[in-house]
């Protein structure tokens, strides 16, 4: 995974509320068995018309991803279905941050798996930030800190996630060194069985 | 006694504060390999791993790039059901799959289970099913048991009093490889429903009411735990329906402490504890409860007597009211953007919307009492002639069922499709889906944009209302065909009571 420090970019807002995982992607795009390239299927029914052509009043096909990697959206985003698919297609899309006021929670577990960081914000601050896109915003990470232009905000990201996530490390190293512990359980158990 | 059982009264032992737990402390500490401290989260042993093709290739890839097995495939079960064609096989055997990825995905899931030795329900298998209405079915969803699986609908199986929840693909992969999630402990929101269900209205309206109360994110980091008497009379299938759809109200999981109706339902299914264990593991699942006094983060009441059948409007489940009333005022502009997509009013009669499909089938609503209920209102009627149905029963074992009752010949009979077992139209990839434009009337659980085909405008409803929807050709509340519940809701709860 790769790690996530600092970052400062610009935004791009998408302001609907409840902006479920079949809307980040599709259903029909799910049978695939790799997890990388999805990010040409993000959004694809919003950003795409009839024939599959994009449309061009779709504010997604005009986001240049190498300054504009901070999404931020309505409450309750990501919604819906525990599809990873939905961070992966985001990613390859070229966002690395996601910030509302209320995420939902498979979605945000999914996230900081992949290196998206879900930024939970407070309502007043989400206000202002979905006031204005284009605004240069910095996430650090380290400091659980947002900052833009007169804005300012702590955030939190469950600790073991962004420690995680600062090293770039895959969470299922630390589980993997956990066997002992594991096995401990498994023999109680076996013993209470018989 | 079982080992989940036993692990748990372990774990109430070692409490010497004798602080009242919830039902979801106790499942919690009883599976707690480490507890969670400031920096780290608990690790959390699983007993049932549910698997389906659509989100484990990507987890079974990691295993193999990493050279790791799978460690408990005895825990570890699967099936296919997301994109398996619910049509019937061609001439030469084959499946009409939409599309070749879907193929592939089955014959990847298949591969896999062959080899790490992970049991598989799979095509032409009596035990296959939609993952949610299998584990039940079979007896492998009990209570006291952690399960997990990667869809977020696994909250179905907290009817049974098991702490079950939705898990992204990277966690599958972990599950596969320990046995074992990293979790922060949820906060608990207890649902009391008080009073009783009118005739004609059943767990699902329940559900959309409890959803449209609490709102679409109103029970995230929540576990929810439904009580009261309305639940108490709820058959199993019924619990199923509510904890089913916990997760649309945002909520962690979902959670009905076992009784005798959870006992009735599971003796002598195949994987339940066998009979010289039965008695034991009763008396142990019968301490699964929520203290008198356990401290709930948020308590909720709804009377259930209130609740009339129920139909959403909106493109988010919370967007749910009385289909007897009309399309409430917008009150902001996701409201409006939600009613344009709909081609919906504010102060419109539910009853003079057009349908143009209807579809009955889901974990949410699939089970032989949905297809009773929906087969009452269509016994002797037809589905009217602009209308299409689509019977999609929840298991092969569900189908057989159906079959023997001849459910299927009264939906048949009606005009209905009735096909294979699967997820076909709740999720609409198998190639089972509206047209653009189309109003869909789902007993199914999401009504998002284009959850059952690009532009399909969905409405959720019971089965029940489904059916009435699909005679009528309008919305329609299933009450107005008299003398149909007479039979079957009705004396399954009170013989559940
Ligand atoms: S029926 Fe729908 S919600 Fe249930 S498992 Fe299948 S796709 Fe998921």
């Amino acid at each position: 995974m790769t790690p996530f420090t600092k970052l400062t970019s610009k935004s791009v807002i998408l302001e609907q509320a409840d902006i479920d995982t079949d809307q980040i992607i599709p259903a029909r795009f799910l049978t695939t068995t790799e997890s990388a390239g999805l990010g040409d299927k993000a959004f694809y029914d919003w950003r795409r018309g009839e024939n599959g052509a994009l449309r061009d009043n779709h504010v997604l096909n005009h986001v240049n991803t190498a300054t504009h990697q901070i999404l931020v959206a309505g409450p309750n985003f990501g919604c819906g279905s525990s599809r990873e698919h939905a961070p992966w297609a985001l990613l390859d899309f070229g966002f690395r941050v996601v910030i509302s006021s209320d995420i939902a929670d498979i979605f945000t577990s999914n996230a900081l798996k992949n290196g998206l960081l879900p930024v939970q914000v407070p309502a007043d601050i989400h206000a202002q930030l979905l006031d204005k896109p284009g605004l240069s915003i910095t996430v650090d990470l380290e400091n659980e800190q947002l900052s833009a232009d007169g804005i300012s905000c702590h955030f939190t990201i469950e600790r073991f996630a962004r420690r995680c996530l600062l090293d770039g490390v895959d969470p299922l190293g630390a589980l993997l060194a956990q066997r002992e512990a594991i096995s401990r359980f498994e023999i109680a158990q076996i013993r209470a069985e018989s | 006694m079982t080992p989940e059982a036993s692990r748990w009264l372990t774990a109430m032992g070692n409490d010497m504060t004798d602080t009242p737990q919830t039902l979801y402390d106790k499942l919690w500490d009883a599976h707690l390999v480490a507890p969670e401290g400031k920096d780290s989260p608990a690790i959390l042993y699983i007993d049932l791993h549910l698997v389906h093709e659509v989100t484990s290739p990507q987890a079974f890839t990691v295993l193999k790039e990493r050279g790791l097995d799978v460690r408990r495939p005895d825990l570890t079960k699967a099936t296919l059901d997301h994109s398996v064609p619910t049509l019937p096989a061609n001439k030469d055997g084959s499946l009409p799959y939409a599309t070749e990825d879907a193929a592939t995905q089955v014959a990847a899931l298949q591969d896999h289970c062959a080899d790490y030795g992970i049991e598989l329900f799979g095509l032409g298998d009596h035990r296959r099913g939609i993952v949610h209405v299998i584990g039940p079915e079979l007896g492998l969803t009990q209570p006291g048991k952690t399960i997990v699986c990667g869809d977020s609908h696994t909250s179905t199986h907290g009817a049974f009093g098991a702490l079950a929840f939705g898990i992204g693909t990277t966690e599958v992969g972990h599950v596969l490889a320990t046995q074992c999630l990293f979790q922060r402990k949820a906060k608990t929101m207890r649902v009391r429903f008080t009073g009783a269900l009118q005739p004609g209205v059943s767990a699902k309206d329940m559900a959309l009411a409890m959803i449209a109360h609490v709102g679409a994110d109103g029970g995230q980091g929540h576990a929810m735990e439904f009580a009261g008497p309305a639940v108490e009379a709820l058959d199993m299938e019924g619990r199923m329906t509510l904890c089913n759809m916990s997760i649309e109200a945002g909520a962690r999981v979902g959670l009905v402490a076992p009784d005798e109706t959870t006992f009735a339902f599971l003796e002598g299914r195949e994987r339940a504890p066998k009979t010289k264990d039965w008695a034991d593991a009763v008396s142990q699942w019968k301490q699964l409860h929520s203290d008198d006094d356990a401290h709930f983060d948020q308590e909720i009441e709804i009377d259930a007597s209130t609740i009339t059948p129920m139909i959403t409007y909106g493109v988010s489940p919370d967007a749910a009211a009385a289909i007897n009333g009309q399309h409430p005022a917008l009150a902001n502009d996701n409201a409006r953007e939600a009613a344009d997509y709909m081609q919906l009013q504010a102060g419109q009669d539910f009853d003079a919307v057009r349908v143009d499909r209807v579809f009955i089938g889901s974990c949410t609503n699939a089970r032989l009492t949905d297809l009773r209920a929906a087969a009452n209102i269509l016994r002797g009627r037809k589905v009217a002639d602009h209308v299409a149905m689509l019977v999609a029963p929840g298991s092969e074992a569900i189908k057989a069922e159906a079959e023997a009752e001849g459910l299927h010949s009264i939906f048949i009979a009606a005009g209905a499709e009735w096909r294979e077992p699967g997820c076909s139209m709740c999720i609409a990839m198998n190639g089972d889906k509206g047209q653009p434009g189309e109003l869909v009337v789902s007993t199914s659980n999401r009504n998002f944009k284009g959850r059952q085909g690009k532009d399909v405008r969905t409405m959720l409803a019971s089965p029940a209302t489904a059916a009435a929807c699909a005679v009528n050709g309008y919305l329609a509340d299933p009450r107005q065909f008299a003398g149909q519940f007479a039979d079957s809701d009705q004396t399954e709860e009170s013989s559940a009571a």
